[in-house]
């Protein structure tokens, strides 16, 4: 029998457990910043949160995927990171189930490799992409994102991955491309709720091409510094940050570029609750609750107030622009 | 068949049947209690106890429903006795339904929840289910039958058949934007048995009035 102890030879550290530069510089900018005594209170304590927020704890139970910290404008807040655990089991993924638990249940039997993306319609060069090609066609980043759901409720996730323009800029779109369209897997004999009435399957969403060109708009691979799991889109996803969550399409295996706006799988099943754009805004209310305020999932206690929702979920610095003369209230 | 008819009689009317009853009444509080402080409601707990007062708000509704078809059919008039206590239980549950709302959703902001029920049909449908039954609740010890005196008490309480209707309709509403409606069906369906049960049994029996009536020789 073979026994390996750490007596047996070197003791090499495993990918996951080495600090991404980023992170690692971050804390030394923190340590000098402490021991010159220099920084003033209010710029230890930014420098404390932004430590905290780098920090991002690696649950340690899928194959590490590490991004380097994120230059782009607004890709890393400060704020502190959801728990893994939360994260994870409380998912909207209608093929594995419309119960939040359900889908870190079922989502087991969704076959995540071998994975391809096939990039078509009006595009010079379409192509079908493995997720091998996809990994490698940028550098990964990890990028710290408020995430709003439609529902009310929000987390901040630190993805990784890159931005989507990297991709559209290798496939080249044709001048007369306008839409981006995402389409999720749908198997129905790996995910049991494809079938259901809930929904129009495949799911399907779409952003306009210069939303979709936003460096903020995510091709995503990971989570936590890991690949994804299963119930968050495994293998790959789109994270848009300013819209919400149901924007923001899992397991795709499709990217089309067309030239009318799609329709959506939650603008087909109620038009009148979930627009096109659905961008994040406080004030455009849902016609069954209110949109100006949300529930941090995990972080405030049963009996803390909820929280005031931003503009385009705080993103408005960066992305406001897209949407100059437009009415929100009519696109909404 | 008698004997377990009687069988039956005698434990619903032992003296330790009610305290029983009231005890498994109080199960679902006390796990909603004991998991909200121990974290065990998921991720979102506030919202993990909005749904579930909310859904056992309507299961009581069915059960306070299910009292009087059963009591008849199985022919087991001990049952009438627990009648009282499992609309109260409705009404329990009812208001820790709407405490969770106005505490975890609202922060207990007077003006935004007078805000909600005035613009949402869904909060509004069920506002008024819970005002309608705050009455059914008042007037649910003896006196208040002694007073009213028993044909107003009796139309007043027929109000829970609306009520029902009403508990449905907000739970529909909830779920409309997502076209899940599994669940929103099972308590509809069950809800319209047990109302059908009673048009079915009103009719029947004035049947048996007329037909009575005709043997008898009234004319």
């Amino acid at each position: 029998m073979l026994i390996k102890t750490n007596a047996h030879g070197f003791n090499h550290a495993v990918p996951s457990e080495i600090t991404p530069q980023g992170i690692y510089q971050s804390r030394r900018d923190l340590i000098k910043l402490m021991a010159t005594g220099t920084a003033g209170a209010a710029l230890a304590s930014w420098a404390g949160r932004d430590a905290l927020a780098q920090a991002v704890p690696k649950p340690g139970k899928l194959t590490a995927l590490a991004g380097a910290k994120s230059a782009v404008a607004g890709a890393v807040t400060m704020e502190k990171v959801t728990d893994y655990k939360d994260a994870t089991t409380y998912n909207n993924f209608y093929e594995f189930g419309t119960d939040k638990a359900d889908p870190a249940k079922n989502a087991a039997t969704l076959p995540v490799k071998p994975w391809s993306v096939a990039v078509e319609g009006l595009v010079k060069n379409p192509k079908t992409f493995t997720l091998e090609e996809l990994l490698k066609l940028s550098p990964q980043e990890e990028r710290i994102y408020r995430l709003r759901c439609v529902e009310g409720w929000s987390m901040v996730i630190p993805w990784v991955g890159y931005s989507l323009s990297e991709l559209i800029k290798k496939v080249e779109p044709l001048g007369s491309a306008k839409y981006v369209e995402f389409i999720t897997l749908a198997d129905p004999k790996t995910m049991p709720f494809v079938g259901s009435r809930v929904l129009e399957w495949p799911y399907v969403e779409a952003l306009r091409l210069d939303e979709a060109m936003h460096p903020l708009a995510l091709l995503t691979f990971g989570m936590y510094g890991e690949v994804l799991p299963n119930q968050n889109g495994a293998p790959v996803r789109m994270v848009v940050p300013w819209k919400y969550g149901f924007k923001s399409g899992k397991s795709i295996v499709k990217i089309r570029f067309t030239d009318k706006e799609p329709r959506t799988a939650w603008n087909k099943a109620a038009s009148q609750e979930y627009g096109f754009y659905s961008n994040v805004n406080p004030v455009v209310d849902h016609p069954r609750w209110s949109q100006a305020t949300e529930r941090r999932i995990g972080e405030d206690g049963l009996f803390a107030k909820k929280r005031k929702t931003l503009m385009f979920n705080g993103y408005e610095a960066q992305v406001g622009q897209l949407y100059a003369g437009m009415d929100l209230k009519k696109n909404f | 068949m008698a004997g377990q008819m009687a069988g039956r009689q005698k434990w619903l009317l032992h003296p330790a049947a009610k305290p029983l009853i009231f005890i498994a009444c109080l199960l679902p509080f006390a796990w909603l209690f004991y998991a909200a402080w121990s974290d065990q409601l998921g991720a979102n707990p506030a919202e993990a106890l909005v749904r579930a007062t909310g859904d056992w708000t309507l299961r009581f509704v069915c059960i306070v429903l299910a009292v009087t078809p059963l009591r008849v059919i199985t022919s087991t008039p001990a049952l009438a006795r627990f009648r009282r206590m499992l609309g109260l239980f409705a009404y329990f549950y009812v208001v820790l339904h709407l405490l969770s709302y106005s505490w975890f959703d609202m922060s207990f902001e007077l003006a935004d929840i007078a805000r909600d029920i005035a613009k949402r049909p869904f909060i509004l449908v069920g506002f008024s289910a819970f005002v309608l039954l705050t009455p059914l609740a008042a007037t649910s010890f003896n006196a208040a039958i002694k007073a009213m005196g028993a044909k107003r008490w009796q139309l007043l309480h027929k109000l829970v058949y609306l009520i029902a209707g009403l508990g449905i309709l907000h739970f529909f509403w909830m779920r409309a934007g997502k076209n899940n409606f599994f669940e929103v069906f099972v308590y509809a369906v069950i809800v319209a048995m047990l109302l059908g049960w009673r048009v079915w049994n009103h009719r029947a029996k004035a049947r048996r009035r007329v037909s009575n009536n005709a043997v008898v020789g009234v004319h």
